[in-house]
């Protein structure tokens, strides 16, 4: 899918610089990293570290005060059809008159143009991505009447019917139980043996190292970038995350331990 | 109760205004955005009267590029207070418009005295008289003037929200989403309230500047009761805006009352209706539901 002159080894996405701030506090300072191609990568850091807000200004839903943010080479306006975008769940009201079949439909309307009407391609593929997350036996149920680990893959499947190269997913595991966690991970985990590079804002250290090969830290600077078994120290995360170690010293001894912690289904 | 022919064009005219509000009004609620409809149908009071007093007659083009013009002013000055001086949403809507709806109110009663454009009418509307406004192309009557413009504005919304169905869905239902697949929010978003101030100034001569509001939001908020389905929800609206716009009519008539009064106090009373025995949000479903504990 990719373009002609973005070769693998062009970088997924290049944040250069990257500062932005809400009301004159910043919120993101001096942020630069680099992420290749074909990685799944986690987006870690404490509570208003910015990790949302890097996601956002990277899909140009918050405005940057200085830097910019290339994915596969170029600007977001270039590679818009190559990128997919997942919001957090609480952004949207559920109440909203619309099926799920409505919504994911929403994914190719990207696609579509000014004028141009969803086809019966379009239908089949959106209903093929709801396939994808398990949820076709709802494709015609109404949004409000799923649970939120349901909606949460409705919106999964919105982005997969974008059939994207890159996608940005902010705490798609926010609110959901421990089985859908399961099953999106594994979908997540898949779409990166097809090459695709994902992007997740994440919460939980625990089973961070498992999920994730490359992890992004944060804490209003960059802490650290590179593959989980480079970053994923005590260091970081003491750096990261500052005082609350209650956590970290559970992690630092499994660490220690072997290597990377265990994760039981 | 007898009717004439002119009752005849009224209802019609009542039901042009009722169209146009409840689609543009499944938008409005669905946003949360009600209120702004609201500020729009006062704040282009005084783009009415800016392009009456320029052009000193009633015509149509200039009356809908004042009253546009005001309403994305509104919008903007809604915009502005909200985000940049960080002003609560109510609070920017109230201050913004009732300070344009009383220049509009000054404008009236002081620079213009006309028979077409006076405060009682520009508030209330004037149903009854519309029939006598008549249209003349070449020495024939075509109709009353108020039922072309209507007519014409009825066209333009259906178009738009035909056009661009798509657009106004995702940016309705979830804008950031909308925006990172390159649908702009923004735009959507004043192109709306573009067309809520242009309902807006079509309408105000028949129900005037403070019940165009009731059709914005009664017949939509109705029909959110009774369905889940967005498609439906705007076929829903336009029955329950176009029953309101009839029976409060007669209404109207036969208590000897004001026309958009009565359509008002009906489509209020259509919407309690609903919420009482609405089979999936209403109150009286609900009170079975609990009783015997059925999902």
């Amino acid at each position: 899918m990719a373009d002609q002159n973005t070769t693998s080894a062009t970088p997924a996405l290049e944040v250069h610089d990257l500062t932005v701030s809400y009301h004159s506090k910043p919120v993101l300072w001096g942020v630069d990293f680099t992420v290749p191609q074909g990685t799944l990568t986690g987006i870690m850091g404490p509570n208003g570290a910015g990790k949302s807000t890097l996601i956002k200004s990277i899909m140009g839903l918050v405005e940057m005060n200085s830097g910019f943010a290339h994915i596969l080479g170029g600007p977001l306006e270039k590679v818009r059809q190559q990128v997919s975008y997942v919001p957090q769940r609480e952004s949207v009201d559920w109440n909203f008159p619309a099926s799920v079949l409505d919504v994911v439909l929403m994914g190719r309307y990207g696609k579509l143009g000014l004028f141009k009407r969803p086809r019966k391609a379009d239908k089949e593929a959106a209903l093929s991505c709801l396939e994808d997350v398990g949820l076709l036996p709802f494709k015609d149920r109404q949004i409000a009447q799923l649970s939120g680990g349901q909606q949460q893959r409705v919106f999964l499947a919105r982005a997969l019917a974008q059939d994207a190269d890159i996608y940005f997913m902010d705490e798609p595991f926010a609110g959901v139980d421990a089985a859908t966690e399961q099953a999106i991970i594994n979908l997540l985990k898949k779409m990166r043996e097809q090459g695709k590079t994902v992007f997740v804002v994440h919460h939980d250290l625990q089973t961070a190292p498992e999920y994730f090969d490359w992890m992004v830290f944060l804490n209003t600077r960059l802490v650290a970038n590179g593959p989980t078994k480079k970053v994923f120290t005590q260091e970081v995360l003491k750096e990261t995350y500052g005082g609350k170690l209650s956590l970290l010293v559970q992690v630092g001894d499994l660490l220690a331990e072997e290597g990377l912690p265990p994760r039981k289904g | 109760m007898t009717l004439i022919a002119g009752d005849y064009w009224s209802m019609l005219a009542g039901c042009l205004v009722a169209i146009p509000c409840a689609i543009l009004g499944c938008y409005l609620v669905l946003r949360r955005m009600v209120m702004i409809g609201d500020a729009i149908s006062h704040a282009v009071l005084p783009g009415i009267v800016l392009a009456f007093m320029l052009t000193d007659k009633m015509d149509t083009l200039p009356l809908l590029i004042g009253a546009g013009s005001l309403g994305m002013l509104t919008t903007f000055l809604i915009e502005f207070l909200h985000r940049k001086v960080r002003l609560q949403e109510d609070a920017s809507i109230g201050v913004t418009f009732t300070w344009l709806f009383a220049i509009g109110v000054i404008l009236v009663s002081t620079f213009v005295s006309n028979v077409h454009i006076d405060q009682e009418c520009v508030l209330y509307g004037d149903l009854v008289n519309i029939p006598f406004d008549l249209m003349e192309i070449g020495g024939k009557e075509m109709g009353p003037v108020a039922i072309w413009t209507l007519g014409l504005v009825n066209l333009c919304v259906l178009a738009f929200v035909w056009i661009f169905y798509r657009q106004l869905f995702i940016t309705t239902f979830d804008p950031s989403f909308a925006v990172a697949i390159g649908i702009s929010a923004t735009l959507w978003h004043y192109a709306l309230m573009g067309a809520v101030s242009m309902v807006s100034v079509a309408s105000f001569e028949s129900v005037g500047a403070i019940l165009v509001v009731a059709f914005l939001v009664a017949p939509a908020a109705t029909a959110y009761l009774l369905t889940d389905n967005f498609k439906l929800m705007l076929g829903l609206s336009v029955l329950f805006g176009i029953a309101s716009a009839i029976l409060g009519y007669l209404l109207a008539i036969s208590l000897n009352s004001s026309a958009a009064g009565g359509m008002v106090t009906v489509a209020g009373g259509i919407f309690g209706l609903v919420f009482v025995l609405s089979p999936r949000y209403g109150m009286f479903s609900k009170k079975l539901r609990t009783l015997f504990k059925v999902a």
